[in-house]
């Protein structure tokens, strides 16, 4: 699937990185423990969190993710937003939970 | 042999600058043509090691010297030390603080994680004196 296909099943919106929609994706995982992401996460290009600090967007840039999803309607910082514009990392923020938000990603067709 | 050599202040008050040494390097190698996956096993180590200067030791120095088959990586602080460091490279085991775990970080994976991506990891640490991490990942 593509990040704007995440979108529409997500019902998301879209915080930074529009350009960037039409990226095909393949693996996703979720935490809200960064150290997890780093220490366990292979290849994954989404990352879903309920964390908002800059950190998250560091950990996805080191990991070489393309996009996170924060759940639970959360928003962060505009300072957050601006490093992810600046990494070209897409952000998106759901209203739906983490476990939720997963499963339908999951059962989407997108792998773990 | 000639090297790159890259040197970078790690603050350790600001939690929202931690990483901005290792992007640098990961930055400079990709120019460099290094291949993406050792770029990401450099940029996760260093990355894992930056923030452990800033969580556990105020800050430090970081060194990277990039050499045309590896780059040596050295993580200088002057923070508590490690006092059992058998202890520390257990998978699992922090001395974290729950306000660090809030942010994220504190799983007690920093230092494994460190050894698992790179190809030599050596610590040298006096209880009270500081704590200098050697990291030498091969391209």
């Amino acid at each position: 699937m593509t990040i704007a296909d995440v979108v529409k099943l997500l019902d998301a919106e879209i915080l930074c990185g529009e350009d960037h929609l039409d990226t095909e994706i393949h693996t996703a995982c979720g935490s809200d423990m960064m150290s997890d992401v780093l220490a366990y996460v292979k290849d994954q290009s989404v990352l879903l969190t309920g964390l908002l600090n800059p950190q998250v967007v560091r950990t996805a840039e080191m990991m070489d993710m393309l996009c996170i999803v924060f759940v639970r309607g959360k928003r962060p910082e505009p300072a957050v937003v601006e490093l992810a514009k600046d990494k070209g990392i897409v952000l998106l923020s759901t209203e739906k939970r983490l476990f939720v938000a997963c499963g339908i990603l999951y059962t989407n067709g997108l792998g773990g | 042999m000639d090297c790159v050599r890259l040197e970078y202040d790690v603050d350790g008050e600001n939690f929202a600058s931690a990483g901005n040494a290792s992007e640098s390097v990961k930055r400079t190698l990709k120019q460099l043509g290094v291949s993406p996956a050792s770029v990401r096993r450099v940029a996760i180590a260093m990355y894992e090691g930056e923030i452990n200067m800033v969580i556990h030791a105020h800050g430090g120095k970081a060194i990277a010297e990039i050499y045309p088959d590896h780059i040596g990586i050295y993580l200088k602080d002057s923070g508590p030390g490690i006092a059992d460091i058998d202890l520390a490279m257990k998978a699992g085991y922090s001395t974290a603080t729950e306000n660090i775990r809030s942010l994220g970080f504190g799983a007690g994976m920093g230092l494994p994680n460190m050894k698992k991506y790179s190809d030599e990891m050596t610590i040298d640490s006096t209880v009270g004196v500081g704590t200098t991490v050697y990291l030498r990942i091969d391209f």
